[in-house]
């Protein structure tokens, strides 16, 4: 009895030590070769939005003598560690990273954080690990910005549609509070529906909300796909209602220029991938950045 | 008789072959790739679709299809996500959270099985549900505060001997699966049933018996894959594992199991996992585009299948 307890108690010392949270293994491959380079992590490029902020980084990345690398995530956490996992693999030097999950990103970053390798986050925030700073759009003020045009336009009491984004997601939740802030005292929202950003649900809420209610006014849909569908469903009825979306992709600034929908709450890519770039370029020489950088908003009409 | 041996050695030895050589070009094009660190790296990577694809191995096998466990590898991951934020120690949520994969699997058995409706339905019936429910239960949004016990953290992210916890799991479970299905009566069965179900009913195999068991097999490989990812990501995500049936069908396919059934083995499985996740990994260290890497992976799949074509 006692020599199996004995063997048991070693055994599961054994395992014990064998246990780590650490690899053993480390990158050696970091060996400086004189280049800087820049590992970038996108959330997705199936939204035109994620495709301009990467082409402005690389754009901008490159014309100041990085070598810049990029991997995309296709909206899926794991796929996004792992390529964050990849990166830090090809030993690189800062990590920009666009997160599809603040959460989920958290052990990636820390990853990064014991190879060492300094983290800047785009868009979204990292909940967990050590990052250099946040570069986001003002989504707060921009929906301030929708709920003000609103009132400016059709008057205060009007009737409006919220179109919101996925349930829970940073941008649906900071958009929708900006609106709200100025809605719920100046305005009256009929409905408030998710179409989870995506186009062809637009088009269906707003198709099941001009049912339901007669006389809206107004329509402020969290993002450009969402207003863009919404907007094929008003066109369908022959009605004249004001639709305002968020982001200013291409699509939806040359609708606003073709006198359809009303206007955008445009975010500036190109704007964003200069500021990333320039925090890269701070972090790197070993000054100082600042805990957030908000890029402002502009509105289109 | 001469001939047909010969192409059931040749049969065999294709995937590994392409593994082999793709290996060879990757670390000629850039040679970080069998870094240790890296090997370790694309280990861990490859562990959630390894163990879908084992128990896919299984359903495929007997003619079948699971479209069901990206959805299963989501609400178990919920499940037990909740169960820990609630206060269950992580280690008994992982427990449950697996045997609750099981049971969302045996539910696809019995309604396949009994039902006697097609797994190709079923699953997609079943996968939609399983979506819903996550959905319902996390209210669309990410769980988080799962506290940061050592086990659990382990479980994903952790090491053994120098080997990635999750990486272990997957071999683990590998030897046990090729276990059952070469050595075992079970397995036996398993190629039975999918070379010719009706000989396999007349022969008194309990074929009801057996489907069940493989979709549960199915279920609670997902639901293993789901505790591994949940630690990972260190949260339960709403959205987690979409997709995931194909990469899982697609190493099963590259590994050499006909879609028709009876013809295959779980270790060409493994060779489709280890293609497929080399094929991401090396894509991303050369710096090719992701829209490129999916492009790669179909021509892939379609070579795998018109090779198994030229030889049957």
């Amino acid at each position: 009895m006692k020599k199996i307890l004995t063997v048991a108690l070693t055994l599961m010392l054994v395992f014990l030590t064998a246990c780590s949270m650490e690899s053993p293994f480390v990158n050696n491959d970091s060996a400086d070769d004189g280049n800087i380079k820049i590992g970038l992590s996108i959330s997705t490029l199936n939204n035109p939005f994620f495709v301009s902020l990467r082409d402005a980084i690389v754009e901008d990345a490159e014309a100041k003598g990085y070598e810049i690398i990029v991997v995309n995530a296709q909206d899926d956490a794991a796929t996004e560690i792992s390529g964050i996992e990849d990166l830090i693999q090809q030993g690189v030097d800062i990590l920009l990273v666009n997160p599809t999950d603040s959460a989920a990103v958290s052990s990636a970053v820390q990853s990064a954080n014991n190879a060492e390798i300094p983290v800047l986050t785009i868009d979204r925030s990292a909940d967990k690990g050590e990052v250099e700073t946040l570069i986001t759009s003002d989504n707060v003020s921009g929906g301030e910005m929708a709920a003000n045009f609103i009132v400016e336009k059709v008057g205060e009491g009007a009737k409006v549609v919220e179109i919101e984004g996925i349930a829970g997601a940073s941008a649906t939740r900071e958009r929708g509070e900006g609106f709200h802030n100025i809605a719920d005292e100046q305005l009256e929202i009929v409905a408030s529906q998710p179409a989870d950003f995506d186009r062809t649900k637009g088009l269906t809420v707003m198709e099941n909300t001009l049912q339901g209610n007669g006389d809206i006014q107004a329509v402020f849909a969290h993002n450009d796909e969402m207003a863009l569908g919404a907007m094929e469903a008003i066109k369908a009825v022959g009605k004249d209602i004001m639709v305002i979306g968020f982001d200013g992709v291409e699509d939806a600034i040359a609708s606003v220029e073709a006198g359809e929908l009303t206007a955008t709450i445009a975010q500036q890519p190109d704007l964003m991938g200069q500021e990333a770039v320039s925090a890269v370029e701070k972090v790197l020489n070993g000054e100082g950045v600042e805990e957030l950088i908000k890029v402002p908003l502009e509105l289109k009409k | 008789m001469k001939t047909s041996k010969l192409t059931t050695i040749w049969s065999k030895l294709v995937p590994l072959l392409a593994l082999f050589g793709l290996i060879v070009v990757v670390t000629i094009l850039n040679p970080s790739f069998i870094d240790p660190a890296n090997i370790m790296n694309l280990l861990r990577q490859i562990s959630i679709n390894g163990l879908i694809a084992f128990g896919m191995t299984f359903v495929i096998l007997t003619g079948g299809i699971d479209l069901s466990v990206g959805s299963i590898l989501a609400l178990t991951s919920a499940l037990s996500a909740g169960m820990m934020v609630a206060g269950v120690d992580p280690i008994l949520a992982i427990v449950i959270g697996t045997l609750l994969g099981a049971v969302f699997g045996a539910l696809n058995g019995v309604l396949i099985a009994k039902g006697k409706m097609a797994p190709f339905i079923v699953t997609l019936a079943t996968m939609t549900i399983y979506r819903g429910l996550t959905l319902v239960y996390t209210g669309g949004k990410p769980i988080t505060g799962l506290g940061d016990s050592y086990a659990f953290q382990l479980f994903g992210k952790g090491y053994f001997l120098g080997i990635p916890v999750p990486a272990v799991t997957m071999i683990l479970a590998f030897i046990v699966l090729a276990f059952m299905l070469h050595k075992m009566a079970f397995g036996r069965k398993t190629y039975a049933l999918g070379g010719n179900e009706k000989a396999a009913l007349v022969s008194g195999i309990k074929v009801d018996r057996v489907k069940i068991m493989i979709y549960s097999i199915s279920g609670m490989m997902a639901g293993l894959a789901g505790m591994i990812l949940t630690s990972r990501l260190n949260s339960a995500q709403p959205t987690a594992g979409q997709a995931y049936e194909m990469d899982a069908i697609a190493a099963v396919v590259i590994g050499g199991t006909s879609l028709a059934g009876g013809k295959g083995r779980i270790a060409g499985t493994f060779i489709g996992v280890l293609i497929i996740g080399i094929l991401n990994n090396a894509m991303n260290l050369l710096g090719i585009s992701s829209f490129y890497q999916q492009v790669v992976k179909g021509v892939v799949i379609l070579i795998a299948v018109l090779l198994d074509r030229k030889r049957s």
